[in-house]
């Protein structure tokens, strides 16, 4: 399993097995959204903030 | 020898649905493309790249991304699902409304005033409480319970003075003393898939807002409705919101084109990502006929 940086507390958060490019996972720590921006390594970045028109 | 399908994935976050659809499109071989909606352009000149999918499943968490891509597609005969048409009745409450009461499909009673006087007005003939709900919006978000006419003055004047044009179209809903709980029900091409309802304390019980899921018996009565109101916006992949109203029994309160299904697949045991794609590709062959 590899981990990430949160770039907001600079906690170290695991990604689990299966973890895709796209993916939002959130950071144990602080609770910001993360957005998988790569693998191998692994990279994140902040999520973009949710927009008026998101949704199903 | 049969031509491998090319599909086009459309999407803007890969969550577990899109995790489970590209799941579902590697189990049946079919050579599909992940399409990140923040990345892609359209060439208006050149469609020949996108006329290379048989088919495009749009997935897109921004409305306005997804219905565009679909015009776009569409316009270049490219297949979609759903359809631009779909996308744009279902993607806004009013004219989803506007195409049941074409349809004669139980639902909410409904008034839309364009100013807030207007609004005000309806609403005091309506008689309170009424629901306040954006026509373009979902998870829950936005929706105003009014209780008098206090409140109503506020919230109108906050939506049109802070909101965009489109707050300023007043959707006022009847509100509903609904068991707490509605039921949701995934509906694929002619076939009620599967039901749920969705309890929640709270007026709201979107499971996006923390309703809790369980499974729902699908009676005939559900399927009619169901079937009715999805023929109403054109037909396709879509989720179909039902409350009960304890007056007119159960009325179609919204209907979703790009569902999310986090909680149904496990509720129900049925593989809703499968059935998708499988309803996608029955397309795709039924068009090459």
């Amino acid at each position: 399993m590899s981990a990430i940086t949160c770039p907001e507390c600079e906690a170290q958060v695991g990604l689990d097995d299966g973890t895709e490019v796209g993916e939002i996972i959130v950071c144990s720590d602080c609770g910001v959204d993360l957005e998988i921006i790569a693998l191998e390594p692994a990279a994140v970045q902040l999520a973009p903030m949710e927009q008026e028109d998101w949704g199903e | 020898m049969q031509k491998r399908l090319k599909i086009g994935v459309l999407y803007s976050r890969v969550r577990v649905e899109e995790k489970w659809i590209f799941a579902a499109m590697e189990k049946r071989g079919i050579d599909y493309e992940r399409l990140d909606d923040r990345v892609i352009s359209f060439d208006l000149e050149n469609p020949e790249p996108w006329r290379a999918f048989d088919a495009v499943l749009e997935r897109s968490i921004s409305y306005t991304s997804g219905l565009y891509a679909l015009r776009l597609l569409n316009a270049f005969g490219v297949l979609t699902v759903n359809t631009a048409l779909v996308a744009e009745i279902c993607g806004d409450k009013l004219t989803t409304s506007a195409m049941l009461a074409k349809a004669g499909v139980a639902q909410p009673r409904n008034v839309v005033a364009f100013t807030p006087e207007a609004a005000l007005e309806a609403i005091e003939a309506f008689g309170y409480p009424v629901v306040l709900k954006p026509v373009v919006g979902s998870w829950g978000r936005l929706l105003a319970k009014i209780n008098d006419r206090d409140a109503a003055e506020a919230v109108l004047e906050h939506k049109a003075t802070l909101g965009s044009v489109q707050h300023s179209v007043f959707y006022i809903q009847e509100f509903i003393e609904k068991p707490g709980r509605d039921i949701r029900a995934i509906v694929i091409g002619d076939r009620v898939v599967t039901a749920m309802y969705r309890k929640s304390e709270h007026w709201i019980t979107n499971t996006a807002r923390g309703g809790e899921g369980e499974l729902c018996p699908i009676t005939p009565d559900i399927e009619e409705l169901c079937l009715k109101a999805t023929a109403a916006v054109g037909g396709g992949v879509l989720a179909v919101d039902l409350v009960e109203h304890p007056q007119k029994g159960l009325v179609v309160n919204e209907i979703n084109h790009t569902m999310e299904f986090h909680t149904m697949q496990p509720v129900s045991g049925i593989d809703i990502a499968g059935e998708i794609v499988e309803y996608v590709i029955a397309n795709t062959s039924m068009r090459g006929e």
